[in-house]
Formats: structure tokens, C-alpha cells, sequence
């Protein structure tokens, strides 16, 4: 059985993460997805591309924590997060959040919690290529608020700029 | 106290990838502690871990608050704000 935490530079094929997430199994009633991709502009630059850093190790494991946190928050039978590094160019998949459910409500929210604390937690940092330069991403905090949203305290980006964001 | 240090995105450029530490810390051996003796060591470091940047530490792979006490052999790591997804 593969991993279900998977970081990587090479694509990923969404249809078969998909299919190959409920093979086999008759107790799943529902499977949601994200799907992040690079933009191609932000509200000021063109992006020519995107290159994408992390935390070897502690990002596995982040996200493995996260995953578990969303089985004690909602009905998960199965969960998969594939998260890309390295240069990526406008229109590529960044990352893919998958969650098979009994019920579409826990597939769908338990997708979205793994999804908001990903953002605020998962150790990745993204860099922009612009027409003036290379720039690192600002960290939001619109996307701490989405993640106090779930009811967990998020200081991601407290003390930074806030600026616009790529990706999802 | 032997430690692993490690820096990410912006920091790395600024200051390198990190490597091993023998730290001797004057008080208790925290995070915090760390950051403001690494500030010490030279311009880059002073300005790239000045109290008022937004930089965020792990201890042993985990986010951690500043407070947290280092133990032997810790692997502490600093970067800015996480931007993934």
C-alpha cells in the first residue's frame, strides 16, 4: 500500500490517486478532492514560475499528524495528500487532497480542514519567479483565519506582511 | 549541548543550510535563547533572526513555541511563515 503522505517533484495523476483510493472497498459512499495548481499572475506580477522548498521529514510528518487529527474530527475511511517541490510553472498541480467518507459531509469538511491547516502548518515555502525578480510568497492571514475557523489558534503569518499568495 | 541546526527558504539563502552546533548557553537552553545567541554571531545572523522578523522554530520536527527547552542532541530548525498548499 503506498503512502498516504507523499511529497515529491514529479506530476501525479489525479484519476487514478482517486480510483486507486477506494479499490477494492464497498464503505466508501463519497470521495473529495483539492486540487492546487499554480497561477500564472498575482494582482501585480506575472509569475513565469513557482519553486517550491521544504522540511524534509518534519513535512511527512506534519501532515501525517494532520491527517490523524482529521480522523478524530470527522468519518475518514481513507485519506491521501500529495504535495509537490521544486520548479513548477504557471498550470501545474502543486497538491492533492483526496478524503473517501461514508457521507459526503465528512469527505468534503474533513478535505477542507486538511486543506486550511496544510497552509498554516505544513512546512513549505514557495518562491516566486516575477519579470522584476525572484521573491519568497508571503504567508497570509486570511489563511490563519480559515483554520481558527475548525477552532484551532493559527499565528502562521502574524508579524509578516501578509501579502498576496499563489497556489491554493 | 550539541544541537542540529537547520534553516529553510529565506533564511537558508541568508544564512546558510546550517550543520552541527556545540552551544554552550549562558542560562536556560530554550529556543528563544538560541535565536539571540545565533544573532550574536555575525551581521547576517543579527539581521536575518532580529527580534522583530517573523521567523517560526521547530524542535525535533514539531512546531514550537520560542519557550521551549532544548534537550542534548535536539535538531532546531528556523524558517519564515510556511506558504505551501
Amino acid at each position: 500500500m503506498a503512502a498516504r503522505v507523499r511529497i515529491h517533484e514529479a506530476d501525479f495523476d489525479v484519476g487514478a490517486e482517486l480510483a486507486a483510493l477506494q479499490a477494492g472497498r464497498t464503505d466508501i459512499g463519497a470521495v473529495a478532492s483539492f486540487v492546487g495548481c499554480v497561477r500564472g499572475h498575482t494582482r501585480e506580477d506575472d509569475i513565469s514560475a513557482m519553486t517550491l522548498e521544504h522540511y524534509p521529514g518534519m513535512t511527512e510528518r506534519a501532515i501525517e499528524a494532520m491527517i490523524v487529527e482529521s480522523e478524530s474530527r470527522f468519518s475518514v475511511q481513507a485519506a491521501l495528500v500529495i504535495h509537490r517541490v521544486g520548479r513548477l510553472l504557471p498550470g501545474e498541480r502543486i497538491v492533492l487532497v483526496a478524503v473517501a467518507s461514508s457521507h459526503r459531509r465528512d469527505a468534503f469538511q474533513a478535505c477542507e480542514f486538511l486543506m486550511d491547516y496544510l497552509k498554516t502548518h505544513a512546512p513549505f515555502w514557495k518562491k516566486e519567479t516575477t519579470p522584476q525578480g525572484e521573491r519568497w510568497v508571503d504567508a497570509r492571514v486570511a489563511d490563519d483565519a480559515a483554520l481558527e475557523r475548525w477552532g484551532l489558534a493559527s499565528a502562521n503569518a502574524a508579524g509578516g506582511q501578509g501579502g498576496e499568495s499563489g497556489g491554493g | 549541548m550539541k544541537l542540529t541546526l537547520k534553516y529553510f527558504a529565506s533564511l537558508r539563502e541568508s544564512l546558510g543550510a546550517g550543520g552541527t552546533l556545540d552551544w554552550q548557553p549562558a542560562g536556560e537552553p530554550t529556543a528563544a535563547a538560541l535565536r539571540a545567541w545565533l544573532r550574536t554571531q555575525s551581521d547576517a545572523h543579527a539581521q536575518a533572526l532580529a527580534p522583530g522578523r517573523a521567523v517560526r522554530v521547530a524542535v525535533d520536527q514539531s512546531l514550537a513555541d520560542e519557550s521551549t527547552p532544548l534537550r542534548d542532541g535536539a535538531e532546531v530548525a528556523f524558517f519564515p511563515p510556511v506558504t505551501g498548499g
